[in-house]
């Protein structure tokens, strides 16, 4: 029912026909994928403004292509479920079955009929809504109408709901047949506590069931409104143009409140090992702790840092050490999710299940090691080439240009963000890389988190 | 599959004004394609090989695979993971896939350090290695990929059971990851001589798309490729699959929570059908079943009937050899398979009986008039088609007349291929029997999943 990234999207589990080889980190989480940095000639202009009602504004003109895409970001993520764990998520997927006059069939005949794609997609701290649409004046009038009223007016009617709700059980039933699922679930509970972050944005089974419309409507109301909005335009048009549709998206929106700052995460006090039983080939692991944030002061030297360690795919020392060393998996790989507050710190793999203790162990040397000794001079030097040498890559699609500028201002990270990076990463010594692994990483204080064949503890 | 497969199809082709192909060969048989694209400075480089799965025979399924992987491992000049190495120094990405139909291999760059690639590939399109302790360590690897996307995926080991089972002869009958079995007693002897056939000039095609000059690319594919010697490619046996004659049902069971359904009908594809018309036909067919919220089968399925919690068909217009046309779906919530197999035959016999509403077709087209701008957005994605295109013997320039042979198709035509295969003694079905997760005993009857 939505457009979730990645491999959540369980109906399309078919998807073997062609095999990646390298695979490097499967991005799960919300993994921001990061941005690299600018050099002179690649920069992005950035220009922004506020909407008449209160929604901040960011675009960039992609002259070349006859299309545009619009990206709304509400802060209304699965960390403002409140007590009913699911109810962004359920929100963001109602708003299309039913919106001023029209219902959910015509929603869908109104888009496809013009070609124009809509997507939803709900993590942690964001609900995400986007528009892809061609620029000719009648369709893309007809694509931003209907996108204005489902963000503005949804009229969550009762049997879509049923239904919705329904499918959503079922898509929690197929995460139980998915140890990598079950793994990322754990990891969340474990790690965050009572942290709104440890919940599932896809919710628990007893509060899917608990939801009712009220519920629904209440969060439309008090998330989905201008104040709490960043729209985020990239496509074939003047500025004049984009202000105009930038009204037009939110005009009917209510002006409302931003949401309130979420609380801090609390750091784990001591190692923790939570062991879950599952009938599969392998044991997946998940090993880690709370990490940082958008905008953290220690920002580019656990990013970069984290490049060596495990977040480059070959080359790096998790992959090296599991992979090209010893066969124990084909994907290893370390990440850090920067959120509003610290997010996850995730080192992982998969690995037939006679094989986790030894693959266990080896992570945490790998890790102890790296916070001891920091990155050699050599890893630093071929990380900052990789990294500032791949800017132009980042940046080389409309697609990618506005999620980065909507990121940007969701965070409320410098509009020169991207035009800095490079001197941001290349300003990194070992020592930086370090003391920063040394103040906030902890390899006596980890969560651990298998799920597979071995003990259980659950 | 599915998913991908209508993108593919309803994405493809480009409006020529933007961007034209350049096509160039090589003396020694090499094909290059070209297609500028300035943007952004930046340049994609994909290798295709004519190999893959379907080329394999049974004992060593999977080898064109893992020989994929060892490509990383070394040539005389460069050792194991130089290869990735030298690319991520260089700020670039990299990859392989492999596929039934074709092996590619990919670099994203910097526009300036596009010679840096073709350096590599043609070092190691004649010159690996192959060391036997790398061999064994990723011959492991590829195991455990195994085990993580098909063993302890309920989905996935449904679906290579029910191509082992809809395929009788034809290649595709194997998964492209190889049997277990094949696997575990593959040698690297085996990748040496598989190596030595395939990987040559005149069995691949080297894709640009980027902000570069195609012939300035040109020049730079000759002086590092053109020295490369042609080689004698064997000639493989067809092997066709016969007929039918007759319904195969299969059940699988596996630990799951969900009970899952496929049915698959045999049909061919652009590259074997005798009258053109009928694979755009099916091509329009799977686009009005499936693409888009508003299509036949999330309409009335999931939200009309509420049978199914998804339901998708698809086709795979671009296969080299005669595939299935294919649906596929999880029951909602107090339905069970039964009901869920008769609603998706009664959609197939409505195509049948009923013409396809003028409304729907245009919706299919409106849809790949927009997909044509849409794909510009992806370098990697133009590259992927042309090579797909070229390396299953159609031509990269099928693509070009995608959107006319889809606006030609009639609701007469889709009647008409609906009745000549979605035929029950042409249709394959498997079905996922959910075991308990924490037992392996049945798990409960996939009916009482409604509660």
């Amino acid at each position: 029912m939505m457009n979730m990234m990645k491999r959540l999207n369980w109906k399309i589990a078919l998807a073997v026909i062609v095999i990646l080889v390298l695979t490097f980190t499967l991005a799960r989480f919300e993994r921001g994928d990061e941005p690299v940095s600018a050099d002179a000639t690649s920069s992005i202009e950035i220009q922004s403004w506020t909407t008449e009602n209160g929604a901040r504004v960011v675009f960039v003109p992609a002259p070349e292509l006859p299309m545009v895409d619009v990206r709304v970001v509400f802060d209304a993520g699965s960390a403002r479920d409140g007590d009913l764990p699911g109810v962004a998520r359920v929100t963001a997927g109602m708003l299309n079955e039913g919106a001023g006059e029209w219902g959910s069939d015509q929603l869908a005949e109104r888009f496809d009929n013009i070609g124009a794609n809509y997507g939803v997609s709900v993590k942690r701290d964001m609900a995400a809504f986007s528009l892809r649409s061609l620029t000719g004046e009648a369709l893309l009038e007809q694509a931003v109408q209907t996108f204005a009223t489902i963000l503005a007016e949804p009229t969550f009617p009762h049997e879509a709901f049923n239904r919705v709700r329904r499918n959503t059980l079922v898509g929690l039933q197929n995460k139980k047949q998915s140890p990598g699922d079950l793994a990322e679930d754990l990891f969340y509970r474990h790690l965050f506590g009572q942290h709104p972050y440890a919940t599932p944005v896809s919710g628990k089974e007893e509060s899917i069931k608990a939801m009712e419309l009220v519920d629904l409507k209440a969060f439309h109301q008090r998330y989905m409104v201008a104040n709490n909005a960043v729209v985020a335009i990239v496509g074939q048009m003047e500025r004049q143009q984009a202000e105009a549709l930038a009204e037009q998206v939110t005009t009917k929106l209510k002006p409302g409140e931003p949401a309130p700052a979420l609380p801090e995460v609390e750091p784990l006090n001591e190692a923790n090992r939570v062991d879950h039983f599952h009938p599969s080939a392998q044991t997946h692991l998940l090993v880690g702790q709370p990490g940082m944030r958008r905008g953290d002061r220690d920002y580019f030297s656990l990013y970069v840092g984290n490049h060596i360690l495990g977040g480059s795919g070959f080359g790096s020392r998790i992959m090296e050490t599991i992979r090209e060393e010893r066969g124990l998996a084909y994907s290893s790989y370390s990440y850090f999710v920067p959120q509003q507050v610290n997010g996850a710190f995730v080192m992982g793999l998969q690995t037939s299940n006679d094989q986790a203790e030894e693959a266990l162990s080896l992570l945490q040397e790998v890790l102890t090691r790296f916070v001891d000794k920091g990155p050699s001079a050599e890893e630093l030097q071929h990380a900052k080439k990789n990294i500032t040498g791949g800017f132009p890559l980042r940046i080389d699609s409309n697609k990618d240009i506005v999620q980065y500028i909507a990121m940007i201002e969701f965070y409320g990270l410098p509009h020169d963000y991207l035009d800095t990076f490079n001197d941001k990463v290349e300003a990194i010594t070992a020592a930086d890389i370090r003391d920063a692994f040394q103040r906030r990483i902890h390899p006596d204080k980890l969560l651990t988190v298998t799920v597979g064949n071995g003990n259980s503890s659950e | 599959m599915r998913r991908l497969l209508i993108l593919l199809g309803l994405g493809l082709f480009c409006l020529p004004a933007l961007g034209q192909v350049h096509e160039y060969n090589l003396d020694n048989g090499m094909k290059l394609l070209v297609r500028e694209d300035h943007r952004a400075p930046v340049v994609v480089s994909q290798i295709w090989y004519k190999i893959g799965a379907s080329y394999e025979h049974t004992g060593i399924t999977g080898v064109s695979h893992v020989l994929e992987h060892m490509m990383f491992k070394g040539t005389e000049k460069h050792g194991p993971g130089e290869f990735s190495r030298i690319i991520a120094e260089n700020g670039g990405r990299e990859n392989a896939f492999t596929s039934k139909d074709f092996t590619a291999y990919f670099q994203q760059l910097e526009k300036s350090r596009l010679a840096i690639s073709f350096e590599l590939e043609a070092d190691r399109m004649r010159n690996l290695t192959l060391p036997e302790e790398e061999f064994d360590k990723e011959r492991q690897v590829v195991i455990e990929e195994r085990k993580l996307r098909t063993e302890d995926n309920p989905r996935a080991l449904t679906y290579e059971k029910f191509n082992a089972a809809a395929f009788m002869v034809s290649p595709y009958r194997n998964p492209t990851i190889g049997w277990m079995n094949d696997l575990k007693n593959l040698t690297v002897g085996d990748l040496q001589r598989w190596y030595h056939q395939w990987y040559a000039p005149n069995n691949a095609t080297l894709v640009v798309v980027g902000d570069v000059e195609p012939d300035a690319v040109y020049r730079l594919a000759r002086q590092h490729f053109g020295r490369l010697p042609q080689v004698e490619v064997p000639s493989i046996k067809p092997r066709v699959e016969p007929p039918q004659k007759g319904e195969r049902r299969v059940v699988v069971q596996a630990p799951a929570e969900l009970p899952y359904l496929m049915i698959g009908y045999h049909v061919p594809v652009l590259n074997t059908v005798e009258q053109e018309w009928e694979a755009y036909a099916l091509e329009v067919m799977a686009g009005i079943l499936s693409s888009g919220r508003s299509a036949r089968l999330p309409s009335r399925l999931v939200r009309g009937q509420q049978i199914a919690a998804g339901a998708d068909a698809g086709y795979d217009l671009y296969s080299r050899q005669a595939n299935l046309f294919m649906f596929s779906g999880t029951p909602a919530r107090g339905h069970d398979i039964a009901e869920l197999e008769q609603a998706l035959l009664d959609e197939i016999e409505v195509l049948k009986n009923e013409p396809v509403g003028e409304e729907e077709l245009e919706r299919i087209k409106a849809q790949v008039v927009a997909g044509d701008v849409y794909e510009k957005d992806s370098m990697f994605y133009q590259a992927m088609q042309m090579g797909i295109l070229e390396t299953v013997g159609l031509g990269w320039q099928t693509m070009e007349v995608y959107r006319e042979k889809i606006n030609a198709v009639t609701p007469q035509q889709i009647q008409q291929v609906a009745h000549k295969y979605l035929r029950k003694d042409n249709r394959s079905v498997t079905i996922l029997e959910p075991l308990s997760l924490d037992g392996q005993q049945p798990a409960e009857s996939p009916k009482a999943t409604g509660h």
